[in-house]
């Protein structure tokens, strides 16, 4: 069902779901970008349908919403671990674009169902609803299309600021019945058909890839940051840290932090072995789970093509440059068979 | 709502067995179903948490056989019989002892690779005729390293055993050299059919599973165990994950012809 709402209906919708959902989107954080005098697109907590930053790519996804950055599991006391409570006692409901939507799907994989059922991802994932930002264009960096998520799958509301005013699509009982006074409109909330940047990830992809010679450029290029990770809607990796308040030694918190298969440790056991040492290596890593190996695990990729660790690399090292060697370095493998 | 795998639980040391002074057995108060070759993740608060693979198995109790390497472990040090540490587990796939009756089969184990395959060995050493023959072939540094002295005392009995050192300080029982030295020399029937475990060290893992293939072991009867970093032992935390496999949850234990693929 479509419906066209002005700026004032649009934020009554939002007023309604704000009684029981807390609101996550993106928002421009004025002068935070990387470089002096650019913007940074993060989520936060909105209130206005004006704070929404529609029309451009956020630089951060939505993931923090469910995996927070740094999320405390428990809190000890001398023998005692108490449970720590959850992040919020409310639903979410997250503006996001396709691209981050088919990262869902990618999130609840990992948490939900690889092995255990992750206890605070459930408690999280619970209750949240996904409202799907329309895009009227192809950012630079996206290759979504070549991905195969330019368009949303399961969504509950999808909206666009388009002509007239706010386009909106509802799958969702609870809005249709806010908005149901208003007439039905034909509309069609617009998402990428072509991207500029196009991949191609070779059929015969397989693990002697490995062998190849195109790592080792990134041997010294990489700079092992690991901003591609915290940027990547589907990075899923983290670490324990336990914290000790300073006025009282024996209590504390464990926390799990996001952790990056490209940054020093990832690897480190106890005795000081290490895998992976070389950041070609990693980058090698983190190329074949994106595209090859979580497909052999779970049935499809698991890059969104959202393009963000292209956007934020700071050595200009593209993902999808990478992936488009991937073809070449195949044939020189097999060469060598 | 699911159960929070996160939680640990608290478990009294029961006994401490000093074999050097950086490894000890501690045996910890714990009911319930554990395979060896299985871990837990062992912590402390404040110093964190790491995966032990469990090193024995009994009425009531686990065994964790931990080296003095790190945060978590140097602490672990601190504690003694009446203190209490935090588990959770056990995870990861484990041995199965119904892999290798009725087979002749061959354990190679370095160092505290030794930990995971001493509850296959136990096992066995009691019910002896559900094999044909078992040889262990155990490496370590010096023998002032040699874990689980007794143990190898006692299991002679019932099986064949070579106790081997890098480099030998003084006069010594044990034989001198690497474990692959002594591959060749076992005596079997039939080794196309017979069963190998080869855990520890990842060069000396190489070496002797070259050394098996090359005597006419096939690699779908050789097993071997992985150490890997894992923050969470449940698919989560990605850090133990190889190619499409979780290592704490497909593993540790992996055939070879499965363990031979995984490149880190």
């Amino acid at each position: 069902m479509g419906y066209i709402l002005d700026e004032s209906s649009m934020q009554k919708v939002l007023d309604a779901l704000k009684k029981d959902y807390i609101i996550y989107a993106p928002k421009r954080k004025e002068g935070e970008g990387m470089y002096s005098d650019t913007d940074c697109i993060r989520y936060e907590v909105v209130d206005k349908v004006a704070e929404i930053e529609f029309f451009e790519k956020s630089n951060y996804s939505f993931k923090e919403v469910l995996l927070p950055i740094s999320q405390t599991l428990y809190y000890f006391t001398e023998d005692e671990v108490k449970e720590a409570e959850p992040e919020r006692k409310k639903g979410a409901v997250i503006f996001l674009r396709s691209c981050d939507l088919h990262g869902v799907k990618r999130l609840d994989q990992m948490y939900l169902q690889n092995g255990f059922v992750d206890y605070y991802y459930k408690r999280l994932r619970e209750a949240v609803k996904f409202v799907v930002i329309g895009c009227g264009k192809s950012y630079d960096n996206c290759f979504c299309v070549s991905m195969g998520t330019n368009v949303p799958e399961d969504f509950d509301l999808a909206l666009y600021p388009g002509e007239g005013g706010y386009h909106l699509e509802s799958r969702w009982d609870e809005i249709t019945s806010i908005v149901g006074q208003l007439e039905e409109k034909e509309i069609r909330i617009p998402f990428v058909e072509e991207n500029d940047v196009k991949v191609k990830i070779p059929n015969n992809l397989s693990i002697d890839i490995i062998k190849s010679s195109m790592w080792e450029e990134y041997n010294s290029r990489c700079i092992n940051c690991g901003r591609c990770n915290f940027v990547c809607p589907t990075c899923t990796c983290f670490s324990m840290q336990d914290i000790f308040y300073t006025d009282n030694g024996k209590a504390g918190e464990r926390r799990r932090v996001h952790a990056s298969c490209m940054v020093d440790g990832y690897t480190e056991v106890a005795g000081g072995g290490s895998y992976r040492r070389k950041n070609g290596e990693r980058m090698r890593f983190k190329v074949l789970h994106k595209v090859y190996d979580y497909k052999k695990r779970n049935g499809y990729h698991m890059c969104v093509g959202c393009g963000r660790c292209d956007d934020v690399c700071p050595e200009y090292i593209s993902f999808s440059n990478c992936i488009n060697k991937l073809e070449d370095a195949m044939k020189e493998v097999s060469n060598n068979g | 709502m699911v159960r929070n795998e996160y939680t640990p639980f608290l478990s009294e040391i029961l006994q401490v067995k000093k074999h050097t002074d950086i490894e000890y057995t501690f045996r910890m108060a714990f009911s319930g179903e554990v395979k060896p070759g299985q871990f837990f993740e062992v912590s402390i608060p404040k110093f964190g948490e790491a995966p032990i693979s469990v090193s024995g198995i009994g009425e009531g109790y686990a065994e964790l056989t931990i080296r003095k390497v790190g945060k978590v472990t140097n602490e672990i040090f601190e504690r003694y019989v009446g203190d209490k540490l935090f588990l959770r587990g056990p995870y990861g796939n484990g041995f199965k002892v119904e892999d290798y009756k009725g087979k002749e089969l061959v354990i190679i184990a370095g160092g505290t690779g030794v930990s995971p395959v001493r509850g296959v060995i136990e096992y066995f050493n009691e019910h002896i005729d559900e094999l044909k023959s078992l040889h262990v072939v155990a490496g370590f540094k010096t023998p002032g390293q040699i874990l689980f002295l007794e143990d190898f005392a006692k299991w002679k009995q019932n099986m064949k055993i070579i106790l081997t050192v890098d480099c030998a300080e003084d006069d010594t029982a044990c034989h001198v050299g690497l474990v692959t030295e002594y591959i060749p020399k076992l005596e079997l029937q039939d080794k196309t059919n017979a069963a190998a475990i080869v855990v520890g060290p990842p060069a000396m893992m190489r070496y002797s599973i070259n050394g098996l293939l090359k005597e006419g072991f096939q690699e779908e009867n050789v097993w071997i165990s992985h150490e890997r970093k894992m923050c969470c032992g449940i698919g989560k935390c990605g850090h133990c994950k190889i190619d499409d496999t979780y290592v704490c949850l497909d593993g540790p234990v992996f055939l070879y012809t499965k363990g031979k693929n995984l490149i880190d």
